[in-house]
């Protein structure tokens, strides 16, 4: 690992400790945040060059508040408010022991005031400790985008009147289901993004697991924690085998499953077996139970189709959603076959959340392919590709439909489109 | 998800843009200022962008490696883009709600289009 990496896993490590630090002897979130910042950046570039401080963290600590307090004369000196006087005079309050920072300021981060994107900028930079650049190359946005992401989100936070405490008993789970989503979206947005500046992504996907991983370890009972841990490790494992040297994707049933990592795996089917045993059920945990039967299959035609089946039926009781709902439809036709498939998908598609869908149609076609009707197939292939946004599917799609032979020419005199 | 929202003119757009008083046009200019602001306040704005008038524009031909331009589209062409905003929210429904803050769209000139991204789901 070269010096400059140490230390930016080190300030990562830090960066929720010290703001919690700042936060708790200056109080006013919004500003101690941005003194953190400047500290992680100074440390950052002085660092790997001057060595790392005898205690780091004591090193931080003081720049930031050095920085806050002159972030503090310099608003006093312009706005002259009472306000910010009375503020400023109001630190957090001190913490009951045992009560940790990081869970407090991930369950700020997501307060409900904010939308999910801010949410989830202000989350990697408070909590994670990322730079707005940082933040800004991987979601492939301006860095100005993130950086007002950023500020409106803590003025939001601010005048809801949110404070450096855990919320009350009575918002914890909606907060944790909130932090936990964010979570999921992070790791979700590395781990999709499978070419082009796929390189700056591939890092949300270990900033993910890295703040889970912190989050369990505070929450070692939660099942919920434990499920998404499992979910993401479970599911990164299979990174190297799913994408082609072009960075065209490969399906889950053709990839070379040799590739696989086998410590994630592991780890991640000790996990969700703990949990699935001691801890009430929740979607993460069932998501990831089915991530682990996939897992467990040494080859593609091994899987336990029924088991996937029973586990997407309780998910669908208690998470539906047009994704589990076509899950659900892909386990159907795997283990009762593709026509029983087509006809559940048609019944579906009716519902309006799924109607219009865009990968209906690569289901459809998936389904016609399985079915050996290889001219719908293709048409459906191709009608999906047209209908998806994003670009690794599209490729995908296409290249499935080009390997299907196009249907014979109309004999002349005969019209394709008459008739049926 | 990234949403590029097209703004156009036409021959009534113009038309009526050019019978309107100057109290007039100031509420037009307000109305994307106020647009413009919401959309940097809320972290959704990443770019938007005025276009100078169509007969500025230069058609692109390569022919043999050599580039080669003629002039247009001419502004009697029925539909001409304007400008356009890139932004990046929640939902298709969000983007048209901003879409739908945009003068032009009292006349039916605003297109919201849905932008291509590298996510790709598991399959």
């Amino acid at each position: 690992m070269t010096a400059t990496r140490q230390v930016e896993v080190l300030l990562r490590d830090l960066a929720p400790q010290v703001l919690g630090a700042v936060v708790r002897r200056y109080g006013g979130f919004d500003t101690c945040e941005d003194a953190v910042q400047e500290a992680l950046v100074a440390a950052a570039v002085q660092w790997p060059t001057e060595g790392v401080p005898d205690n780091p963290k004591g090193w931080l600590i003081t720049v930031a508040s050095r920085r806050r307090i002159e972030l503090w004369r310099r608003d006093a000196a312009r706005q002259r408010r009472e306000e910010t006087v009375a503020a400023l005079a109001q630190p957090a309050p001190v913490p009951p022991p045992g009560v940790d920072d990081t869970l407090t300021l991930l369950m700020l981060c997501c307060h409900p005031s904010l939308t999910q994107a801010s949410q989830v900028a202000l989350t990697l930079r408070a909590v994670g400790g990322l730079s707005t650049a940082e933040i800004a190359r991987a979601y492939l946005v301006p860095e100005a985008t993130v950086a007002q992401r950023i500020s409106r989100a803590k003025q939001r936070i601010k005048t809801s009147g949110a404070e450096f405490t855990m919320p009350p008993e009575a918002d914890r789970s909606d907060r944790m289901a909130a932090v936990l989503r964010v979570l999921y979206l992070i790791f979700n947005e590395g781990y999709t993004a499978s070419s082009g500046e796929a390189l700056h992504r591939v890092e949300l996907t270990s900033e993910a697991i890295r703040l889970t991983r912190q989050l369990l370890a505070r929450l070692p009972e939660d099942g919920e924690v434990a499920g998404l841990l499992a979910l993401m490790l479970l599911t990164d494992a299979r990174r190297p085998a799913r994408t082609r040297p072009d960075g065209g994707l490969v399906p889950l049933a053709e990839q070379d499953r040799e590739q696989w990592d086998a410590g994630a795996i592991a780890e991640g089917i000790a996990l969700i077996t703990r949990a699935l045993a001691s801890a009430p059920i929740g979607p993460y945990q069932l998501q990831a139970a089915i991530a682990a039967v996939h897992a467990e299959a040494a080859h593609a035609e091994d899987t336990d189709w029924w088991q996937i089946l029973g586990l997407y039926e309780l998910l669908h009781n208690i998470a539906p959603g047009p994704m589990v709902a076509l899950n659900r439809i892909i386990a159907i036709a795997m283990v009762h076959g593709p026509r029983e498939g087509l006809d559940r998908l048609a019944a579906a598609e009716t519902d309006p959340a799924l109607a219009g869908h865009h990968r209906v149609h690569a289901v459809r076609a998936h389904l016609l392919d399985m079915a050996g009707d290889r001219e719908a197939a293709r048409a459906t292939y191709r009608l999906a590709a047209r209908r998806t946004l994003s670009v690794p599917e599209q490729r995908y799609l296409e290249s499935r439909a080009a390997q299907l032979p196009p249907p014979d020419r109309p004999r002349p005199g005969t019209d394709p489109d008459a008739g049926g | 998800m990234k949403y590029l929202i097209l703004i156009y003119s036409n021959p009534m757009s113009r038309e009526i843009w050019e019978g309107l008083s100057d109290d007039q046009r100031t509420v037009g200019f307000k109305s994307y200022a106020a647009l413009n602001d919401d959309l940097r306040a809320s972290g959704e704005m990443i770019v938007t962008e005025a276009l100078a008038d169509p007969s500025l524009a230069k058609r692109v031909t390569v022919r043999e490696g050599r580039a080669m331009t003629t002039d247009g589209p001419y502004a009697e062409a029925k539909e001409l883009l304007a400008g356009f905003y890139l932004i990046e929210c929640e939902s298709m429904e969000r983007a048209i709600e901003h879409a739908a803050r945009v003068p032009e769209a009292q006349l039916g000139l605003v297109e919201v289009r849905p932008v291509l991204d590298l996510s790709a789901l598991e399959m």
